[in-house]
């Protein structure tokens, strides 16, 4: 569902730098629509990151992370060509899988 | 008697699931899989509940941790966020907010060979108070700085 994520992972002397970039509302549940009625709660709950099939970063999120939610961090290894992953899930179950390859 | 305070605490702890009470309370260990999502600790709305929920009572301030984030933010839907930590063996970097609707904002897990270091962009409704909060071997420490917003972002 959505738009897929751009990732970028780049390997940088013994580690690699990932950026992730989702696509989502990330609606907090409080919010009204023109109508005044209320905008029902859409936001993405769990992310994870893996290297080839291993978790390197596991993100549990509330209702108040940005809409398109942003994210860098660093890894030890990772090798040019490699595969990173990104899957996330919000809370009325949508999800999405994509993956790049370290540049 | 552990039999007995588990039993009592699942019975009472209804809602949370039994993964999520085992989280809760430290019983399983994040990173080494998909970690339960520790859903209480996403709604409570006072900053010790959140503290209480994450298991942080009282964490110690930390030099070692550097918290980026704009003196002012002219738009609160977008306030970026980094956190960097030297302290070892870093499991968990936590985001709260002291003023939002609810305070605990994400939760990042960082299994062995993940640098103590993440960037995010988060909401803040008005001019409140970043923690974060650092678990390094076993231990939390936490940093803080004041974002003034001068549009809240609807948090």
């Amino acid at each position: 569902m959505g738009s897929p994520t751009k990732i970028r992972a780049t390997a940088k002397d013994d580690s690699t730098e990932v950026k992730i970039l989702m696509s989502h509302e990330m609606e907090n549940g409080r919010r009204k629509d023109d109508e005044g009625n209320l905008i029902p709660a859409k936001y993405i709950t769990e992310v994870a990151v893996r290297h080839n099939d291993r978790i390197v970063l596991e993100c549990q999120f509330g209702t108040a992370v940005s809409k398109d939610p942003y994210l860098i961090f660093r890894f030890k290894g990772g090798k040019q060509g490699e595969k990173i992953s990104v899957y996330w899930i919000d809370n009325k179950g949508d999800n999405r899988l994509d993956e790049a390859v370290i540049g | 008697m552990i039999n007995l305070a588990r039993r009592k605490a699942l019975k009472t702890g209804g809602g949370l699931g039994l993964l999520g009470f085992l989280a809760a309370v430290g019983l399983l260990q994040s990173g080494t899989a998909w970690a339960e999502r520790n859903n209480h600790a996403f709604e409570v709305k006072t900053l010790d509940e959140a503290l209480d929920a994450l298991g942080a009572v009282l964490p110690e301030n930390s030099a070692a941790i550097q918290l980026t984030a704009p003196e002012t933010a002219e738009n609160g839907a977008f306030v970026p966020i980094t956190v960097s930590s030297s302290l070892p063996r870093i499991e968990q970097i936590s985001i709260l907010v002291d003023k939002n609707p609810t305070i605990l904002t994400a939760n990042f897990i960082l299994p062995e060979g993940t640098e103590g270091f993440i960037t995010t962009r988060i909401k803040m409704g008005q001019t409140a108070m970043v923690i974060v909060l650092v678990k390094s071997d076993g231990k939390f420490y936490r940093a803080a700085r004041e974002v003034k917003v001068v549009l809240g972002g609807c948090s």
